[in-house]
Formats: structure tokens, sequence, C-alpha cells
């Protein structure tokens, strides 16, 4: 139910990209994959959306819908966050570094 | 209420993980998230398996809880000390459900894991076992703080609705928070007239609850009216958990349910009003 799917880059069986929005990246720091971040989220205005933790590989995905987001990144070493436009349905690659 | 007697911190708990009568236990979205390091000490309630009844869509009856309970190691008038990931949904789910079973101390760890892993305090893998106790529970489930369907339907225009999904949930945009897929078999939208306070407001970043002035502020500014009673729901019933925390136990209001059965059993309903867009 709402239970977090894993974060991995690998899409669950069944993803329409046609039709869904997906955000997705990985939390580095210092130019490693960092995981165990807090990856928020947020719309257009600022206003949070929702929050993975980054898998040991540093990943993270979110299934959105279009629009301009940021996402922002905690963690005991530091944050960090980037911003990414999505146009229309697919898959949109966003990284985030932490410091 | 006061925020003493409901929420515990960081530091109070760092130097309570021993203490006698104090029990930590860990509830997350994620059921994995506890064997991968918990607080010290501390025991896992796996919300999914544990806490719902496994056919029908419900919780599970006064004997199982009881039950639950006595395996964990909990006693009657122990110190429960709730906490979990994302910003304590299920931590304060499980506060509310232990509260329908009338646990007279129960606590949230303000911030749960997220401010505790921010913070860089210790997680440990060790194995945690604390000796079976017979646990009655105080009564049969409290009514009073749980709403069934048809009590939201009648409080339309009556009661305080209080959505606390997401704008894009609220209006219909998208179906489930944006860490899950979207597939729903559910009609979007949300209940006529509910106003749109999303649970995380109530929230600071680190995941631990705003002060009560910017609480108090919050609800003000959305519209609550303080001298109805309120309904909370979202979709599976945990974030509005977190808001009937905020709403009941930090706040005081005196009468505030949580419909468990939120969106999914609400938008599913056949007949049932439904309105789309950010207006209530």
């Amino acid at each position: 139910m709402c239970g977090a799917p894993e974060q991995t880059l690998d899409l669950p069986a069944g993803t329409d990209l046609n039709k869904q929005t997906v955000l997705a990246g990985t939390v580095r720091a210092a130019e490693e994959p960092l995981g165990g971040a807090f990856v928020r989220l947020l719309d257009g205005t600022g206003e949070f959306t929702a929050e993975v933790v980054s898998s040991a590989s540093g990943t993270f995905r979110f299934f959105t819908a279009p629009g301009n987001w940021t996402v922002r990144a905690l963690h005991h070493s530091g944050n960090g966050e980037a911003a990414v436009t999505a146009d229309g349905p697919g898959l949109y690659a966003v990284d985030v570094a932490v410091s | 209420m006061s925020r003493e007697n409901v929420l515990v911190t960081p530091d109070w708990a760092e130097q309570n993980l021993d203490t006698d009568g104090v029990v930590f236990v860990e509830v997350d979205e994620d059921t994995a998230a506890y064997d991968a390091g918990h607080i010290p000490g501390a025991v896992k309630i796996n919300w999914k398996t544990e806490l719902q009844d496994p056919v029908i869509r419900d919780f599970v009856d006064k004997g199982a809880f009881e039950k639950l309970l006595s395996d964990k190691g909990i006693s009657n008038d122990d110190t429960v000390v709730l906490y979990g990931g994302n910003n304590n949904w299920f931590a304060a789910y499980a506060y509310w459900y232990f509260k329908l079973y009338g646990h007279d101390d129960v606590k949230l760890l303000d911030g749960g894991r997220k401010k505790w892993e921010l913070d860089g305090r210790t997680l440990t893998t060790d194995e945690v076992n604390r000796p079976a106790t017979s646990y009655t529970a105080k009564h049969d489930q409290d009514t009073t703080i749980r709403a069934f369907r048809q009590e939201v339907i009648e409080a339309i225009n009556n009661k305080n609705l209080v959505d606390v999904r997401s704008p894009d949930e609220f209006s219909g945009k998208i179906m489930a928070p944006a860490h899950l897929p979207q597939e729903q078999a559910q009609r979007p939208g949300h209940i006529p007239g509910a106003l749109n306070v999303p649970w995380s407001k109530a929230a600071n970043e680190d995941g631990t609850f705003k002060s009560d002035d910017e609480l108090r502020a919050l609800y003000q500014a959305a519209g609550l009216d303080e001298g109805k009673s309120t309904i909370a729901y979202c979709r599976i019933g945990e974030r509005s958990s977190h808001t009937w925390f905020v709403l009941h136990e930090l706040l005081g209001h005196s009468d505030v349910k949580n419909y468990d059965g939120s969106w999914t059993e609400y938008g599913s309903l056949v007949g049932a009003p439904i309105a789309r867009g950010s207006e209530g």
C-alpha cells in the first residue's frame, strides 16, 4: 500500500512512461553515491510533495506530474538541491550533490 | 494535553534508552528499515503484518492487540516511545492505534528516524529480546477517535473535514503520494468542502513538529472552525494520523477523528460525492 518501494532506477513492471512522469537520479557527496539521504520533492512553489530515502547506491525516484520541481537532499554530512522541469510524461534524470 | 506529555526530544530519548519502564518501538513505512539499524533497545512493530487483520480490511481485535504487545514485551504501565521513518507517519499511526486500545502513556519521538539520523545518533543492528508480558487492553476500540465512511459523508457541511494529502492529490491531478506508482482503482478528487492542509505543513524539514503557535496559525489560516468537530483523512490513514496527533494531542482540540478508510475507501464508494480542483 504505502510502503515506499526500494529506490532504484529500474522502474516497476507496468510503468507506462507515455502516461507517467518519473523523476529519478542519484545523490552524491564528493562525487561518490550517497545512500541514506532524505530526498524531498518540492513543487514549483517550494511546497513539500514527497520524500524518499536514497538507496545504498544513492538512487531515488518520484512518480509525479509535469511541472517545475526541486529535489532537495538532507544528510548528516550535508544538504543539497537541484531543479528539474518535466514538460510532459516520461523519465527525467536529476542528480543532487550534497556538501 | 501539552507537548511534554506526548512528545520526547532526541536528547531525552538518548538519556532514557536504558530506563526501566520506557520501551522504544519503531514503526516504519519501509518495514525493512529497522533491520538495517534501529535505536538501541527498540523493538519493531510491522504496521502491515501486525496491525492489520490478515483477511478483512480492518485492524486486529483487542485480543490480538493484547497478544502482540505481550509478545513484544510491553506492559500496561510502560511508557511507549514510538518513532519511525518518513516523518513519523507510521509512528503517528501506531500512536493513534495504541490510543484506540487505551494505552495510557504513549509518546512520539520528535523528528523520528530522520532527525535521529540527521543528528548522527547511534543506530544498531543488535537483536532486541524483551521478556514477554501479559498485556491487557484497557477497552475495545475507542471509536470516538476513529471515523467510518457513513459519518464522513454525514460530516459534509457539518464538521471540519481536513484532507492532509498533497495539493495534487487533493485536486485530483494524481492518485497517490509522488513516491508511489499512480495506477489506482478509485476516482481522484476530495470530499466536498474539505480543507486541504497537507500534513507536511505541520512538520519542519527535519521531521520535527512545528511550534504550537505555528500550528495554531496554520489551521486558523486554513479556515478550520474550532467550534466544530473534525475528521482528518488522507489515502490510507497514516498521514492523517500525523494531523490527528497535531490537532488532538498537541493543540488539544476535543473532538477529532481519524478516518483510516481514507481516499482508498471513499474514492471507491458508489455514489459518494466527490469534488475536483483546488477549491474545497
